[in-house]
């Protein structure tokens, strides 16, 4: 193969050509994917410039770094001659690498963090909630008359304090003082320039997030915040507990002191926690959690060991037919043979996670096709005992999977040269050893790549469990929402998004880098196996 | 490696990768020779049995295996009682009151799903082919350092899907929501950005492979010709592996279509929900009185997707047997 030099659309080497024929051609369509390149750079300069002003409002530094590198980085490859593979590349690649690669890595980071329910943020944010649903209005709080406005999808409270002091704040800025403002009749201010005042129409419109707007008296938290019902009058106030910041610590009216606790959360002397908490890194936490709790480790063992027995009977099952079902029609002049192929497909062209719910109908306990009509109105409980659900799991596998192992096994087959059955015949060969010696080893050769993607797809095949079963019968013993079918994959989302249990996104994120070093393990030893790597020059 | 879709060389190849063409093919050449037929009858049924006949006994038995789920979604979307114990009898009606329920539910805005999953997976499906395509042909025509270093990572990648990183995908989108709302969590805009993050890892070997199988020397010609490599690329490379583009098209509109994990994480409401995420609620709620509704809403989704699949089924074959799985 040769090795055709980098050239740029701008600077394309141009060949002595004999005659300028091609020429006018050639030049208007750069032209053309000139302004094509320039107009596709604008926009996505401009996304950047937008989203690079958003984080700079935001003080968010290193993602408006790293934007920023990105940005000119694109446009420095695509406005600069050479480096033609980059210019192929770098889209692809940037969506790899943002969605994909980066995604691993953060899970990798997540897990490492108590990262969950109520440990959402920053300990500044824990703090602030804090005082902020704690507050309580002051009985005898003076009224301030106040004005909202917006600025930037923002809104402020315009204060006119009893004294006529007229200040302005938000829910990130406290008041501060100002003096250019305007007034209605009644002396109260009104309106600043560069702010939209509030009509009434639009005070009722964005109900909510005006009453949930508490604006601070002053830079310290604990004097206590303005806050409106009404969007006409405020009072002032108080958090019901304080915040000493040298001590780092939360006193309630009581006098009870509340410490950080150093898992992430404000604890008092009797263990009760304030909500929120905050995200910090605990180390191998999670990865301890999971291998010594009593009550988790035995879920995941059990659903390490389920995940495996899932994916290597599933890939069993499945060969074991398809490969009987491409013997069996593997004559050649065997009558409607198409017609068979054509509705056997059909479970594998049907969408994969409508299989799962269509069989859930069919599985129903008390009004099941299969209990109410094959077994005459038995109730079998197909999906709510673990082994008969295991069971159910495997054979709904089985009817979504054989058609394509029938299919790649039929191909196999028919590639196999009729001449090696020809001469083990003549050799004496009766037909089982003539399969078994001869043809099922050719085949295997050729189907075992596909048999190990086969298993790598059906470690991680969530839509059969989810959707079937929800990996239940749930086992009520375990510490985590884990039942008899679940595997690793809806361990993890059943752990990060279930519902009635809490979320908890650094156990799942420790249990998904379990299952990613399982899958790289097996991979290994796969890629060793079939020798892949061999192949790419 | 040959190319599966060169009509020079795709009696061949398409043999060997895909079963279907391959038994059309070994049929007429071995077609029943008329003397065959008196061999059978003297031998008699006994002989034909042994031969052939369990043959079709086996595949009258698939068949019921296959296609009984199948008619049974069909009989109860056509089944006007609305549960799932009335559904028990076959076809005993035909009513296409449920299709038309179907559209008027306050709660489950079926017409909106079917759109957003049509949306996205033709956008994703369109945005995977073109990524995927500019790599392959970065791959398979230059020579550059990090070449071969780059091939292994995408083979290596292309073990890890996308829905390991779930937790860390949801996180990220919620941060990026929060500087860009239009792409963040609750947009499908942003949900199609994600799906395009696994394209390169999924199918770029498939193309690469395919890429590989047409000439260099026709690169060549246009080069000397004054082509620029833009130009190459759109106009000459693209149209040759047109049919490759359709199978990773194709295999990337029907795992779109039929993705949740992702999809059920980043779209929160319904209005904007896809099929698969809002089917599952559906039935999840509450299967037994509902059933009949999701058997409409099933054969609907269905009928695109297996349209699809069944008329192209000979190219989807030949690429899921080259290494891909559905």
């Amino acid at each position: 193969m040769s090795h055709p030099s980098p050239a740029s659309p701008l600077a394309a080497p141009v060949p002595p050509a004999p005659a300028g024929a091609l020429k006018p051609p050639r030049s208007s369509s750069s032209t053309r994917g000139i302004l094509i390149k320039i107009a596709l750079l604008s926009i996505i300069d401009a996304i950047a410039v937008f989203g690079l002003f958003m984080l700079f409002l935001q003080e968010s530094w290193i993602p408006f770094a790293i934007v920023l590198a990105v940005t000119v980085l694109v446009n420095w490859i695509y406005l600069t001659p050479g480096w033609l593979p980059a210019k192929y590349l770098t889209p692809g690649l940037l969506f790899l690498a943002v969605f994909q690669i980066f995604v691993v890595v953060y899970s990798g980071y997540i897990a490492f963090t108590n990262y969950g329910d109520g440990r959402n943020g920053t300990k500044d944010d824990a703090i602030s909630t804090i005082l902020l649903t704690a507050q309580e209005r002051v009985p005898d709080s003076p009224t301030y008359r106040v004005t909202v406005l917006e600025q930037f999808g923002e809104y402020f409270f315009l204060v006119t304090d009893p004294e006529g002091e007229v200040s302005l704040g938000s829910a990130d800025s406290p008041l501060e003082r100002v003096t250019d403002f305007g007034t209605d009749s009644t002396g109260r201010a009104d309106s600043v320039p560069g702010f939209t005042t509030l009509g009434f129409a639009d005070l009722l419109g964005n109900q909510r997030a005006i009453t949930d707007l508490a604006v601070q008296v002053s830079d310290d938290p604990n004097d206590g915040a303005l806050r409106t019902p009404d969007g006409s009058n405020a009072y002032l106030y108080l958090s019901s507990l304080s915040y000493d910041a040298a001590t780092d610590t939360f006193v309630d009216r009581q006098g009870t002191v509340y410490r950080d606790g150093g898992d992430g959360a404000f604890v008092n002397d009797s263990g009760r926690e304030l909500i929120p908490g905050w995200t910090i890194t605990v180390g191998f936490d999670n990865f301890v959690k999971a291998f010594t709790t009593e009550n988790i480790r035995g879920p995941l063992i059990s659903v390490t060991i389920w995940t495996f027995a899932f994916a290597i009977l599933s890939v069993a099952t499945t060969f074991a037919l398809g490969l009987f079902l491409a013997i069996v029609f593997n004559k050649p002049n065997m009558r409607g043979k198409k017609a068979y192929r054509l509705i056997m497909i059909l479970p594998y062209a049907f969408p994969g996670f409508l299989s799962g719910l269509v069989w859930l109908g069919l599985f129903n306990e008390d009004f099941g096709y299969i209990n109410q009509v094959l077994f005459g109105g038995a109730s079998i409980p197909w999906l709510n005992d673990p082994w008969l659900a295991k069971f159910s799991v495997l054979l709904v596998n089985l009817w979504l999977g054989f058609p394509y192992m029938f299919l790649i096994c039929t191909g196999a087959l028919q590639s196999i040269p009729e001449e090696l059955t020809e001469a083990a015949t003549v050799d004496g060969a009766q037909p089982w050893a003539v399969f078994r010696l001869i043809k099922f080893p050719l085949l295997l050769v050729s189907v075992a790549p596909l048999l190990i993607s086969s298993f790598a797809f059906n470690f991680n095949n969530f839509n059969i469990i989810y959707m079937l079963t929800g990996g239940g019968p749930r086992d009520v013993s375990a510490g985590v929402d884990a039942g008899a079918t679940d595997i690793l994959i809806t361990l993890v989302y059943k752990v990060a998004f279930g519902e009635g249990t809490g979320r908890d996104y650094g156990l799942a994120s420790a249990f998904a880098i379990l299952i990613f070093f399982i899958v790289a393990t097996v991979s290994i030893i796969s890629f060793r196996q079939t020798k892949a790597l061999e192949e790419l020059n | 490696m040959t190319n599966p879709f060169n009509p020079a060389e795709g009696a061949e190849v398409s043999s060997r990768l895909n079963p279907a063409v391959a038994g059309a093919e070994t049929a007429p050449g071995e077609s029943p020779a008329p003397r065959v037929i008196p061999e059978r009858r003297r031998r008699g049924l006994w002989f034909w049995f042994r031969d052939t006949g369990w043959r079709h006994f086996i595949g009258l038995v698939m068949l019921v295996f296959a296609a009984f789920p199948l008619l049974y979604v069909l009989s109860a979307s056509l089944n006007p009682t609305g549960t799932l114990v009335g559904s028990n009898t076959l076809f005993r009606t035909i009513d296409f009151s449920n299709y038309i329920e179907l559209f008027q539910l306050p709660q489950q805005p079926y017409a909106a799903w079917f759109i957003n999953t049509m949306v996205i997976g033709l956008i994703a499906a369109a945005g995977t082919v073109f990524l995927g395509a500019l790599a392959a042909y970065a791959f398979s025509r230059m020579r550059f350092r990090g070449r071969r270093v780059g091939l292994l990572t995408l083979l290596l990648v292309q073990m890890f899907p996308q829905l390991l990183g779930v937790v860390a995908i949801f996180l990220l989108m919620s941060g990026i929501g929060e500087v860009f709302p239009q792409i963040g969590i609750g947009t499908q805009a942003g949900l199609i950005l994600v799906y395009l993050g696994g394209a390169l890892g999924v199918n770029t070997y498939l193309l690469y492979g395919f890429f590989n199988t047409v000439p260099v020397s026709i690169d060549e010609a246009a080069k000397i010709d004054g082509a620029s490599h833009a130009r190459i690329f759109f106009t000459i490379i693209l149209r040759l592996v047109a049919p490759i583009l359709a199978v990773v098209g194709l295999l990337s509109f029907i795992g779109t279509t039929s993705e949740f994990v992702i999809a059920s994480i980043v779209l929160t409401d319904p209005q904007t929900q896809t099929l698969a995420v809002g089917l599952y609620q559906f039935v999840s709620q509450e299967t037994s009185s509902n059933w009949t509704l999701f058997s409409a809403g099933a054969v609907l989704a269905a009928i695109p997707v297996m349209a699809l699949f069944l008329y192209l089924q000979k190219y989807i074959i030949g690429g899921l047997t080259a290494g891909s799985v559905k």
